[in-house]
Formats: C-alpha cells, structure tokens, sequence
C-alpha cells in the first residue's frame, strides 16, 4: 500500500467514505455469499452426497456421476491442451522475437479466442466436434471445447516464464554446443516448471466453473458416462438444471454449489501458494 | 543454423503445434460463419431489426429485443461495478491498513474465479424473490444487472489494483515532496497515469459480460419484449442461444449461430480497442 | 598467491618495433581475416584483422561498446542467435568458421567460451558435466566422472568440492562458478579457450585466483581473454589486441607483445589509452 500524506480536506475524506463503502460492501458481499451457500449446503450434504448417484432428478441422492464427469472432463481436457500449450509456448519463446508481426499475430490470435464468449465457444463445438467431427454429445467433445478455451491462458503463461529465464543461460548452453533439444527440455523447461505447474492450475480453476460451453457439447444426461465418448454432466451444469429445471431443487443446488466453491477454493490456494514460492524464488 | 537432425524435426513438431493454437480460431470462425450462411442466404439482414417479432418457426426473425437486452444489462452492470470496483480498488491501494487489504484482495481473487452459474443460482434464490415484493415478476432487468455486476466487479477490482499500483513511484515522490495530499495525488497523478490501463481493463470486462450467459438466463424472465422499466423481464442474446439450441433446427438453427457470430464480432471490436489503448493488456 | 607481473619468458622488444598484426613468428591458431559484423542494421566492426597465436594469452582491451565481445561471440557463431550478418573469413585448423556447413557442435568442443557472470545450471555439479559431455557423445558414467574430476582438478577445485558433487551448483561462491565454469569448459578437452571478462565479476581474492589459474592454463589451450581491465592485460597477457571506437564501429588500433603496448604503444590512441598504467 502506498503511504500518502493525509490532508484534512473535505475531498479526501469524500473519497476515504466512497472507497470504504465500497470494500466493505464487498466484503459484506462475500460474507453473505459464504454464509448462504454454506449454511444451506451443508445441511445437504453427508458423505454419501460424493458417491450416490443422483435420485428424483437430483432432489435426492447424490452427485457422484457428475464429479466423474467432471474429473474426466478436466483430465481429457488437460491431456489435449498441455501438449499443444506447452510446443507452442516454447516456439513462441525461443523461436520468434517479441517485436516481429508473426509473435504479434499468434498473440492476437489468441486473445481473440480467449475473448470469445462461451455458449458461442459451446456453438463453435456443438458445429465442429459434436457433428462435424461426429464426436456426439461426449465428454470428449466438451473436452475439446474446453482445451480450445483454455489453449491461450495456457501459452500466455508459459511463454511469460520461459522468456524470464535470462539470455545468459541459453548463450552458455550454445556455447557448450549442447542441442536445442537438450537446452529446451534439460535445462529451460526445469527452470520454467513452477511457472507451468501455476499455468497448468489456473486452466484447471477456469476449467471447471466453465458451463456454457459444455452445455451443447458434453451432455445433459445425469449417469455415470461408460467412456469418453459417452455423454455426461458437468457439477456446473448439474447446479443449473437444479436451479432452473428442478423445482424444489434448491438444497441440493446449494449442496453442489458448496461442493464447486470448495474445490475451487482449494485450488485458488495452491495457486497463492506456488506464486508465492516463485516470488521468492526470483528475489534472491 | 541447427546442425542436428534432432533439432530440425523438434523446430517442425514446435512449428505444427504452434499452428493449430493459431488454426483453432480459423476454424470457430469457419464453423460459426458456415452455420450462419443459410440464414442470411434466405432473408434480409435489416429483417433482424424490422420483423414483427420473433417466432423463427413461423419465419420471423426479429433479433432487436434481444440485442437491446444484452447492451442494457451490460451497461447497466458497467455502470454499476466500475466506479465500485476503482474505489475498492483505491481503497486497497491507499487508504486501507494492510491487515484489510491483505484479506480483502485475497477475497476478491477467490470471488473472481466463482463460476457464473453460482451467482445465478443466487440470483434466483435471493434477489428475484426480493425484488419480486417489491415488483412483480422478480425476474428482471435489474436482477440481470445486479447479478452480473457481482460477477464482473472482482476482476475489475484485480485490474484496477493492477493498473494503480503500477504508477512508478518516482511519480508519487515527486508529488510528496511538493506537498501535495493524498486526495490530490491520487486525483491528479496517479489517475491521470492509470487511465489507460483502467479503461482497457473495464472495455473488456464490458466485453465478457456482454457474452455471459447462464446468470443472466437465470434471472431475467427470457421474455422477449423489449422492456418498459426495469423491473421488466429481459431476454439477452446469449440467453437466447442457449434456451433454444435445444430444439431449433434448419434456418432457426442457423440464426442462432448468426446471433453467435454478431457477439464474436462485438467482443473482437471490443478486443481490438483495448489493444490499441494499451498494447500489452494480459487478457485472461 | 602471487601473480607474476612480466611473463618471463618475454624477450626484450627492439626500439624500433613497429606493429603490424601477424608479423610475429608464431603459429598461429585462430585467424581473423577481414571481418565485418552487423546487427540488425548497425555496423559493430569492419573489415577487421587479428592472429591469435596459439598457448599464448592473447587480450583484447578497448573501451566499453566497441564490440569486444561482439568478437568474441563471433567465433563460436553465437552471434548466430541474434540477428547478424558477417563477412569475411575466421580460420581455425584450415577451415573458414563462418562457412554454413561447418560442425556448430565440433567448433564449440575445439573452441570454448567462459562468460563474464558464471552460470552454472541449476542443477547439481555432476549434471553441468555430464550434459554437456553426454551431448558430445561421452556416454560412459564413469568416463564422465574422470573427465570431470580432471576438469575440477585443472581449476583447483576438486578439493574443494568433491565431497558435494550431487549438490547445486549454483550455491557456490561467485569465485567457484567462474571455476566451475571453466572446468565445465575444460573437460570438453577443447584447444583454445575464450574468455569474455571473467573476472569483472568477481571480488579481488577470487579474481586473483582465477588470472593465476588462466596463466597456468596457457601450457595446453590458446586463450583469447577480452577485458577492460588494464591492470589484468599488463599482468598476465602475452598479446594486446586494441579495439577502439571510431567513425560509428569498432576498429583494430594496434596489436603487439604485451610489451610493446604498454611501454612504446605506436600509436596516440593506444598511448593515451595505457597511460595510466606506465610508470
């Protein structure tokens, strides 16, 4: 926080009030939003919530196929855009100039498709991989989705750390005639893994509190899908039809909505907490 | 320059993978355009604007309600969470002691990754009831924007902090050491110098939230009027999309997609006008 | 841990001596012929000449920015990785250097290269060998572990560091990275050695250790060392290269003994450039 010279005058204590208002209202905001979910999730929720299927169209039982679903959704996901984020970070960073117009296109390029809205993202899959492709509604083709949507978060991040390890260290590996193959894998990479490991949470946060996109492309349906080319329900999905479909779905909406908050919390700390250990790292 | 043959096939497979991250938005566009065609082929663009209502089943096709509720709540949600989310903002960077802005940003970037479909959900259950005492139907334009100024205000709360603290603080010293205050400092140095990261971040922040689209399903009534007031109920866009995918088929289908393809091309209007008031915005 | 002032085996230098590059009788190892460089659009050397005799200590001293290391880049071709155009000839063992079928991976085994900050990888002492050695085609653990050892022994370190071999290298004193640095060079078993600064960034006491071991050093490999550091040149060169800026790009003043240089320079430039150190 800067530490700015306090002033007695009428504005400056106008702005103090607004401001305050403000995060205090945001504070009051989260604090509600916590205590709502919590309270009415958890009286939802006993163990047998995580590994029961859904029972009266999810009024009842439990939300296990949906967090297979999801896991499945997520790792599929993960499997299709690491490879292709990974490659193409590491020829954006050590192949291409920042200045020149290729860098500056694939840049934009990608800012455009993390612009993209998401049912618009779920139309683009339903019309590519759902028929086009002939994939149908599958767990795969939400996956594809997903990766198409996550793909530019993921190159962005990883570029960003390879192009933060100093010159020096590629020039001495020349200098020893080592390979590009061994200087990228054996010495950039390593160096850069927190940088991917933070990138690679970050896809999985966004990942899973995507709904639109998966509407159209992964399913409705509530049971346990049998392969991934089956269709299945994600938790986001689930929390929607509960709300809008379901009448007297509240409380297991709730319950499901608790569930999400708190995986999402959990990888929320992870991420601090890897952010951290790299901000350190680079101090010394 | 690479005498390895193992080097050479590394530079190909880097190049290849790097293409398909830039081919991927070739073909949402592709696939979007291609769905879209048949609609345009068969009537009129100003028909969007000029049919009596719309009723694709009975070849009308009148999107203008439509367009109208998107840029009304978006507005209205831009309206309300920009000023909100700078003073939270300049709470945290200037006015706050650090035991509070230490919880409060952390609070804010555990908010920013909540799923939209929460808020939604939360929308249903307490707002439109709330509203719905004071003013039939509940379900409404102002529940739309309220909901979605939650969901938009914690990433313009992050970028803004982003954009404050980025001030160099030669700048602030240069301002302490000719006496001025903290309220006047803030005025007239570092906000002067944090407008352009300001306005990117909010410009495409107004670019995300006009293309949510399960919050706003949820709590706007999906009529399509275009409405009186604001405790009217709304149909955005990207509602639209997403309830009647489900069953539209042929040209219906295809004006779906259209209206698909007309928010990729306002978010990319928008993209672009961020670019070029600050070259280096991140988009996440 | 004395460094001698005047390498001994100087002889005395006539007074009449006038400096012409390659007019010594000696073998030379690596040859400079007419070399230009450019970087993206800006000129950094013209048409530029220089021997570099072989275990002899050959300097190169000049100004900041005249395109010492520049030089130095170019004869590993590292000046490959950024944007430049060269012309003319580098020949080493019969070959032109700069020719586009010439073995990067051969030149850089023949020919190695010590940096001005020591960068040891992040990794342990063991693995900085034995990547660049298994990249060379040294597969054998245990041929590694020798070459390794030998390296570490040539530097003067294996004392110091044998019982930590599969530790980090880079927790150790600024000194020992230089060291490491060049024994990482050295068990590529290379013929000459290119130093760019190496001791600029190093304290006093490890500076001394490190010009006293590139003196040892001289026996088997030619070393070509650029520095600014004159009190360097004057004690442990046997040659002085003089770059200067001049007319927008570096250029060749004057290159002769290291006696020569400092005592009778030829020319104004080089003389107002030594003067400091003169007595």
């Amino acid at each position: 926080m800067n530490a700015l010279p306090t002033n007695n005058n009428l504005a400056d204590t106008l702005l103090k009030i607004a401001s305050w208002a403000s995060g205090i209202f945001i504070v009051l905001f989260f604090g509600y939003l916590l205590f709502d979910i919590t309270v009415n999730g958890f009286s939802r929720i006993d163990f047998s919530f995580f590994y029961e299927s859904p029972v009266n169209a999810g009024r009842q039982g439990g939300i296990a196929p949906m967090l297979i679903s999801t896991l499945l959704i997520l790792i599929l996901c993960l499997c299709i855009s690491l490879p292709i984020g990974i490659a193409s970070a590491i020829y954006l960073a050590e192949y291409t100039n920042e200045k020149q117009w290729f860098s500056r296109f694939i840049r934009r390029c990608l800012n455009i498709i993390s612009g993209v809205p998401s049912i618009v993202m779920g139309l683009f899959g339903y019309a590519f991989f759902v028929i086009a492709l002939k994939l149908g509604f599958s767990l795969l083709s939400g996956a594809l989705t997903l990766a198409a949507m996550v793909l530019p978060l993921l190159i962005r991040s990883i570029e960003d750390s390879l192009r933060a390890i100093p010159q020096s260290y590629r020039l001495n590996a020349h200098a020893l005639g080592l390979s590009q193959w061994r200087m990228i894998f054996q010495i950039l990479l390593p160096m850069a893994s927190q940088g991917i490991l933070l990138a690679v949470i970050l896809s999985i946060g966004r990942a899973m509190a995507e709904t639109a996109a998966l509407l159209y492309t992964s399913g409705y349906v509530m049971r346990t899908p049998d392969s991934i080319m089956d269709s299945g329900r994600s938790l986001s999905v689930h929390i929607f039809d509960l709300s809008m479909n379901v009448p007297g779905g509240e409380p297991s909406a709730y319950a499901s909505a608790l569930t999400l908050i708190v995986l999402l919390l959990i990888i929320n700390t992870i991420t601090a907490y890897i952010s951290r250990i790299i901000k350190n790292r680079s101090i010394k | 320059m690479f005498p390895l043959n193992k080097d050479k096939i590394l530079l190909i497979v880097l190049r290849i993978m790097a293409g398909i991250s830039v081919l991927s938005l070739l073909f949402i566009l592709f696939y979007l355009v291609k769905e879209a065609l048949p609609i345009l082929q068969s009537i009129s663009s100003h028909r969007f604007f000029t049919d009596e209502s719309w009723h694709p089943t009975s070849g009308s096709y009148l999107l203008l309600p439509m367009i109208i509720g998107s840029i009304l709540i978006m507005l209205g949600a831009m309206i309300v969470s920009a000023p909100l989310g700078i003073l939270t903002a300049i709470l945290s960077q200037f006015y706050a002691p650090p035991w509070f802005t230490k919880p409060l940003n952390r609070t804010v970037e555990i908010l920013s990754g909540i799923p939209s479909v929460i808020y939604g959900f939360l929308g249903i259950v307490t707002i439109v009831p709330l509203l719905a005492e004071f003013q039939a139907p509940g379900t409404s334009v102002l529940a739309g924007v309220i909901v979605l100024s939650f969901i938009v205000l914690p990433n313009i709360v992050l970028i803004s902090n982003n954009a404050l603290s980025q001030i160099e603080q030669v700048h602030i010293h240069n301002a302490m050491s000719l006496g001025l205050s903290r309220y006047a400092i803030i005025r007239h140095v570092i906000l002067p110098q944090a407008k352009p990261g300001l306005f990117t971040g909010i410009v495409l922040q107004s670019g995300r939230a006009i293309g949510e689209t399960l919050a706003v399903l949820m709590v706007c009534g999906n009529v399509v009027q275009i409405p009186g007031s604001i405790f009217e109920p709304v149909r955005t866009l990207t509602s639209n999309i997403a309830l009647e995918m489900a069953y539209a088929m042929n040209d219906h289908r295809s004006a779906l997609f259209l209206s698909g393809l007309m928010l990729m091309v306002v978010v990319l209007v928008v993209i672009l006008i961020a670019e070029k008031f600050s070259p280096q915005a991140n988009i996440q | 841990m004395k460094v001698t002032s005047k390498p001994a085996h100087l002889k005395s230098v006539p007074d009449d001596y006038h400096a012409a590059p390659g007019t010594h009788q000696l073998p030379t190892h690596i040859s400079i012929e007419n070399l230009s460089l450019k970087i993206d659009t800006q000129i950094i050397f013209d048409k530029l000449s220089l021997p570099i005799y072989e275990n002899r200590i050959n300097t190169l001293i000049g100004p900041s920015g005249c395109g010492k290391s520049s030089l130095l880049n170019c004869i590993t071709r590292l000046s490959d990785y950024n944007n430049s155009s060269l012309e003319g000839k580098i020949i080493l063992d019969n070959n032109d250097l700069l020719h586009k079928k010439t073995d990067l991976i051969k030149l850089r085994r023949k020919v190695g290269m010590i940096f001005q900050k020591p960068v040891p990888f992040p990794m342990s002492i063991r693995k900085n060998f034995a990547l660049p050695l298994k990249e060379h085609g040294v597969r054998n653990t245990y041929d590694i572990e020798q070459k390794m050892e030998n390296a570490l022994r040539a530097v003067g370190l294996w004392k110091e560091i044998s019982n930590r071999i599969d530790t980090r290298a880079d927790k150790l004193s600024g000194g020992q990275q230089q060291r490491l640095c060049i024994a990482r060079v050295l068990a590529l078993e290379p013929k000459a050695i290119l130093m760019d600064e190496p001791c600029s960034s190093l304290d006093p006491m490890a500076t001394a250790i490190v010009e006293e071991l590139i003196v040892g050093l001289k026996e088997k490999y030619t070393i070509f060392l650029v520095t600014h550091n004159l009190a360097q040149a004057k004690r442990i060169a046997d040659f002085v290269a003089f770059m200067w800026y001049h007319d927008g790009h570096g250029r060749l003043i004057e290159h002769n003994h290291a006696d020569v240089i400092f005592e009778k320079p030829s020319n104004p430039i080089t003389a107002a450039y030594v003067q400091g150190l003169t007595e």
